[in-house]
């Protein structure tokens, strides 16, 4: 099972109606391997990311988690669509942070970080909140673990919400343009945090994300989608200092022309 | 014209009244919260049952609620179902008032961002869990107002209740009133008796508004 890589799209096509949002994708992700997705707007990196958080169906094909089979399940030797028990099994193992936070807002930065562990994992209640204060500590937020998410600024709350995707224990984590909606100061907290989540704890990053910069130094691999494919892939270096694709090239250059 | 002997002589009579317009507004808008509620969250769990409990609610808000009173009070014991006048008259109520209310807790659960679906989606909380512990407590504080406003029609409505003859507030002043011929002092007093109440309902509703929004 260990040879098997982390996370496998195989042959998996999305479409909504007539269009094709991605067409027949095919990529593994290693365990513990960071991964940054690049592309213009309706490229599909964000749908790549919402399929594997089960929040898109897709169309075709069979994704992978950890060995085994998420949209689908063996049944004598067989492919067939899987259950809704499977699905929540699987998905157990990715967490997913998201572009407008959707932090829940009646409850405070603790409340958050505590639901899915005492609800889903059944953890104790007292488990949950020491390890949700330890979560919150590592992303510099103890001193507000009893605010409401309007009292927080993006950052925090974007903050809070890496924490509170972490108390779940996954091993693959999903980050959707997670400094996009921040205000330019605080991209900065934010990514210290995704660095250091990457530096100490074991786990497989996907991210789709608009800071070239932080793609370049952060991933060990870099896929640029074009139109519904991966349209060149490989190490940042490659990909930042000598794309080979027409198309890379010009998205590179507007990026960071604009940037 | 105003006989204040008289009406201190009935007073008693219509306070008795009173509590029961008081019991009948409360139980109706339980039945009306409560199926209501109940007829929105099948609306949101099952969009295939969707139809029916559109037809459901359209066709309960299109009639009468006078006609509905007489339904289950006449029409029903046909049926084999007989029920009292009071149960009758308080069931209909409520379930006229439940496809309204129906109606405001689905603007409730629509107003919840999909981001707050997908973030349980994500943390893999059960479909029950979401319901109840992210969607719901989002989607009941800015409904408060509008099933206040509910409320207050409701009770304004249990007056209907004296065409099946329930001894409610509008029932015994008709009937004082065709005893003694004196119309003035019941029906005035019965009148003040809404009035207060509704007022006092409004203040209620506006302070557990402005509390729940402080939270």
């Amino acid at each position: 099972m260990n040879d098997m890589p982390m996370v496998r799209f195989e042959n998996v096509s999305k479409r909504y109606g007539a269009l094709t949002v991605l067409d027949s994708l095919n990529l593994d992700i290693g365990r513990g391997e960071k991964v940054s997705i690049i592309g213009p707007s309706g490229s599909g990196k964000t749908t790549v990311l919402r399929m594997l958080m089960t929040l898109e169906a897709i169309n075709d094909g069979v994704l992978w988690v950890d060995g085994e089979p998420m949209t689908h399940m063996l049944q004598n030797g067989k492919l067939v669509p899987a259950t809704t028990k499977h699905i929540r099994r699987i998905r157990a193992k990715i967490g997913m942070v998201f572009q407008s936070f959707n932090l829940f807002p009646h409850m405070t930065a603790m409340g958050n970080c505590i639901e899915a562990p005492i609800t889903v994992l059944g953890m104790k209640r007292s488990e949950a909140e020491e390890r949700a204060a330890e979560l919150l500590n590592m992303v510099g937020l103890s001193a507000k673990k009893d605010h409401y998410p309007s009292q927080l600024s993006g950052g925090q709350q974007q903050r809070v919400a890496i924490a509170r995707a972490l108390a779940m224990r996954p091993k693959i984590m999903l980050f959707d343009e997670v400094t996009s909606a921040l205000d330019p100061e605080l991209v900065g907290e934010v990514l210290q945090v995704i660095r250091k989540i990457g530096r100490e704890h074991d786990l497989t990053m996907l991210m789709v994300t608009h800071q070239m910069g932080f793609a370049k130094e952060f991933s060990d691999r870099v896929c640029f989608f074009y139109q519904g494919k991966i349209c060149e892939q490989g190490s940042p270096a490659e990909i930042f200092g000598n794309p080979k694709n027409e198309r890379t090239r010009q998205f590179l250059n507007a990026v960071l022309e604009a940037g | 014209m105003w006989d204040w002997t008289f009406t201190f002589e009935i007073l008693p009579v219509l306070a008795r009244a009173a509590i029961m317009t008081v019991e009948a507004t409360a139980l109706g808008f339980i039945i009306a919260a409560t199926v209501g509620l109940v007829l929105a969250s099948i609306r949101l769990a099952f969009p295939s049952a969707g139809v029916v409990v559109t037809i459901l609610v359209e066709l309960i808000r299109s009639t009468p609620l006078l006609i509905q009173i007489f339904f289950l009070y006449f029409v029903l014991p046909k049926a084999g179902i007989v029920l009292d006048a009071f149960t009758a008259g308080v069931a209909a109520i409520g379930i006229h008032y439940a496809a309204y209310c129906s109606e405001v807790y689905r603007a409730g659960f629509e107003n919840v961002p999909r981001g707050q679906w997908e973030a349980s989606i994500a943390l893999n909380l059960s479909p029950w869990n979401t319901f109840k512990d992210i969607i719901l407590p989002q989607a009941l504080p800015p409904v408060v107002p509008a099933l206040g406003n509910y409320l207050i029609a409701l009770f304004k409505e249990t007056p209907l209740l004296s065409a099946i003859a329930v001894l409610e507030l509008m029932q015994t002043a008709k009937n004082i009133g065709s005893e003694t011929f004196r119309y003035t002092e019941p029906v005035t007093l019965v009148g003040v008796f809404f009035l207060v109440m509704s007022l006092v309902s409004a203040g209620i509703i506006r302070m557990l508004e402005s509390w729940l929004q402080r939270r």
